[in-house]
């Protein structure tokens, strides 16, 4: 199958690895990746802390840029979020006819990783291998607004060698909420402690989550109290194989 | 929006938001409080929606119900109007909380009396009618558990149906045997912290105010537009005092309270025991309509509050938040309340709803920080009854709080936002910037980790590490490893 990849800004410019383990992975599955080079953000960050008509020009641009895909993947549940369900808004309320029905068309085709790979691409088993002790968190967006459920638990079930630490008080927030955690610091200090202690109770080595911005806040922890647990993206466990020397 | 409506409805002098909440996040008690309190009914909560095979069924409905009432809330009102009128009561229109104010006063002066027996309510705190009774020389004894003890504490509410969630049962007794004895009965010698003995003195307490007090001042849960009847649900049998011994009756009521039809109660009767307090049922359900001839109060006066509530009808985003029910199970669930508690959100209705509800009713310039004192993570959206989306009404107000802003000279935030969307503008740009960040994060950054940034970004590396910018992007490993031209 033809996928285009979109990576979004964070990814690209923090964690490229993320970006190169989900070509590799999907690559590894028989499937072309495409990358579609004049792509830049969703928007979600001017639309989420009230800038609507400065994301005007990022919808605008993502419509054009993925127009001719049938299929997108995003390993980001929060930007794929934001684009399924508010592009929608901010194309009916600054937008004209035309992008209103550019961004129905491509909007509905974006998917997350882990709905790729189980609805899209029909695959649980992505014939990983992980030896390692891991736990996961399901971040807001992907359970909440995705819906994605367990899917990405069921990818994780199929890697070897896994042992998957099941996570306390899995479904909070870790109170990272892009500005919020600017704004609001101190409450999302608070949130992010109480999430950090539930990780560390599981004695997991690795944290994963289907989102690297708030891997990068809990991490941000991690580090910080060098509690010795590392952090890697969904996609990162998923395409790692056992030639790889992890 | 009149002066006075905001005044009482957002208490002048609380912090914003984020002030606030750095008070409260730091005092270990109250947190303590509010996470043992809010775990136990989120636990129950979720244990009794299960129960009912057709809970989802039931949410749709009531929201549907909700949403058509506001629809044609003009035509339920006049409605409601002529069935309560009907049957023997009066019906009074209040624009805003200075006139319903003006109205319950005056309708307590005429009866002579100096005291009112009053059952907890939502419109009542919202227009600081206590206040306003006091200023008129009339005393106003709370009822209700949770209510007193605010009320003796001279506090203000922190939850919309645990008001005193914020306190724990040794301070209640310490607050029962210093206050209990100015507003009448006093606390009985050698009171313990034992919930039962608690009790036991607020009931006899407040059984000489139900036994003395002529008039009684409620709120209404619901009003039946077809057949005029006013409900009031609750847990402790106070209300029930209070809506049948006294002689006169004055009931205050938000206007978006108001449902189609009686028939109507059944969905709501069944969502919001379950959704409050984790019931099953309400153990005391109030239906009345009108008067009785020698039964129940003989002088019923029902007290249509707007105060904001056309206002905010008129956001066709905003409006769902009217279809509030008051059953708290936002509070509950929402990460950020059960850090901060209520009173960080500085208004009498707190938590999401609250964040979304008190901007529209007061105006946005009244509490421009509330609609931001969420991370979207959409647990409040979930857990509501009448499906209210939390989340979208409030990503809808911050646009509006940042529009109220908008002017010739910009905020130090619009300024950052602006400059952000021209970075982010064409993918020329964007690697322009990247290049930039990623030389200015490794100059800074020790073994790949940044431990402290600059200006706005202080806040987040006072707590945690941050990667330093990899050294090289996605899109230029792409360019390097795939040939294939992308657009």
């Amino acid at each position: 199958m033809r996928i285009a990849l979109f990576i979004t800004c964070f990814n690209d410019t923090l964690y490229p690895q993320t970006g190169r383990a989900v070509v590799r992975l999907l690559e590894r599955l028989g499937h072309t990746v495409e990358f579609p080079r004049a792509q830049t953000c969703c928007g979600q960050m001017h639309f989420n802390t009230g800038y609507r008509p400065e994301a005007l020009s990022m919808v605008r641009r993502f419509a054009k840029v993925f127009a001719g895909y049938e299929c997108v993947v995003t390993p980001s549940g929060s930007c794929a979020g934001m684009i399924r369900e508010h592009h929608r808004t901010i194309a009916g309320q600054y937008g004209d006819a035309k992008l209103q029905a550019a961004v129905e068309t491509v909007s509905p085709r974006v998917h997350e990783l882990s709905e790729l790979l189980v609805d899209v691409l029909g695959v649980t088993d992505v014939d990983a291998y992980f030896p390692h002790r891991v736990t996961y968190h399901p971040t807001c967006h992907s359970l909440r607004m995705l819906r994605v459920g367990d899917k990405p638990l069921r990818l994780l079930r199929a890697v070897k060698g896994i042992d998957l630490m099941e996570l306390p008080e899995a479904d909070g927030c870790c109170g990272f909420g892009g500005t919020f955690a600017l704004k609001n610091p101190d409450v999302s200090t608070a949130m992010l402690a109480d999430k950090v202690h539930c990780v560390q109770s599981t004695g997991a080595e690795v944290l994963t989550a289907g989102d690297n911005s708030c891997l990068m806040h809990i991490s941000g922890s991690l580090n910080r109290l060098r509690t010795g647990i590392g952090s890697l993206h969904l996609a990162e466990i998923l395409a790692a194989t056992e030639g790889d020397a992890r | 929006m009149s002066g006075t409506t905001a005044d009482s409805l957002v208490w002048l002098g609380t912090p914003s938001f984020p002030e606030a909440a750095r008070t409260a996040v730091a005092d270990g008690r109250l947190r303590a409080n509010l996470r043992g309190a809010t775990r136990t009914i989120r636990a129950r909560r979720s244990t009794l929606a299960a129960e009912l095979s057709d809970w989802e069924e039931l949410r749709t409905s009531a929201a549907a119900v909700k949403r058509n009432a506001l629809r044609h809330l003009d035509t339920h009102l006049i409605r409601l109007e002529a069935a309560v009128t009907a049957a023997g009561g009066t019906v009074h229109w209040a624009a805003d909380a200075a006139e319903a104010n003006r109205i319950v006063t005056g309708l307590v002066a005429a009866t002579g009396e100096r005291e009112v027996v009053k059952v907890k309510s939502m419109a009542t705190q919202e227009i600081g009618l206590n206040e306003a009774l006091a200023t008129a020389g009339i005393r106003a004894y709370e009822t209700d558990l949770a209510e007193l003890i605010v009320q003796l504490g001279d506090d203000r509410p922190s939850h919309i149906l645990v008001p005193a969630i914020h306190k724990n049962r040794s301070e209640i007794r310490d607050l029962f045997r210093d206050s209990m004895a100015a507003w009448g009965r006093p606390a009985p010698e050698g009171l313990s912290d034992d919930p039962a003995a608690l009790a036991e003195a607020a009931r006899r307490h407040l059984r000489e105010k139900f036994l003395r007090v002529k008039v009684a001042v409620s709120g209404a849960n619901f009003a039946a537009a077809d057949t005029g009847t006013v409900a009031v649900v609750e847990s402790e049998g106070n209300g029930r005092m209070c809506l049948t011994l006294p002689d006169t009756l004055i009931t205050v009521m938000g206007i978006e309270k108001v449902l189609p039809s009686f028939a109507d109660l059944e969905v709501f009767l069944q969502l919001l025991p379950r959704s409050s307090t984790g019931e099953r049922m309400n153990p005391y359900t109030s239906l009345w309509t009108g008067t009785t001839d020698g039964d129940g109060p003989q002088d019923f006066h029902l007290v249509l509050l707007d105060n904001g509530r056309t206002a905010t009808l008129r956001d066709t985003v905003g409006r769902q938040a009217l279809a509030c029910i008051r059953c708290s199970a936002c509070l509950n669930v929402c990460p950020v309340y059960e850090r901060t508690g209520g009173h960080s959100y500085g208004s009498v209705y707190p938590g999401p709803i609250g964040a979304v509800l008190t901007p529209q009713l007061a105006g946005i310039e009244h509490a421009p920080s509330l609609p931001f004192a969420s991370t979207l993570c959409g647990a409040c959206y979930d857990a509501c009854p009448v499906k209210i989306d939390i989340p979208e009404v409030l990503v809808h107000l911050r646009a509006r709080a940042v529009d109220s802003k908008r002017g010739p000279v910009p905020t130090a935030e619009a300024l950052v936002m602006k400059a952000a969307a021209a970075t982010l503008a064409t993918p020329h740009t964007l690697t322009a910037a990247q290049w930039v960040g990623a030389l200015g994060g490794r100059l800074l950054s020790r073994q790949g980790v940044l431990r402290s940034l600059p200006g706005p970004l202080a806040h987040w590396s006072r707590t945690r590490d941050t990667p330093a910018p990899a050294r090289g992007t996605f899109r230029a490993w792409w360019r390097r490893t795939h040939r294939q031209e992308g657009r």
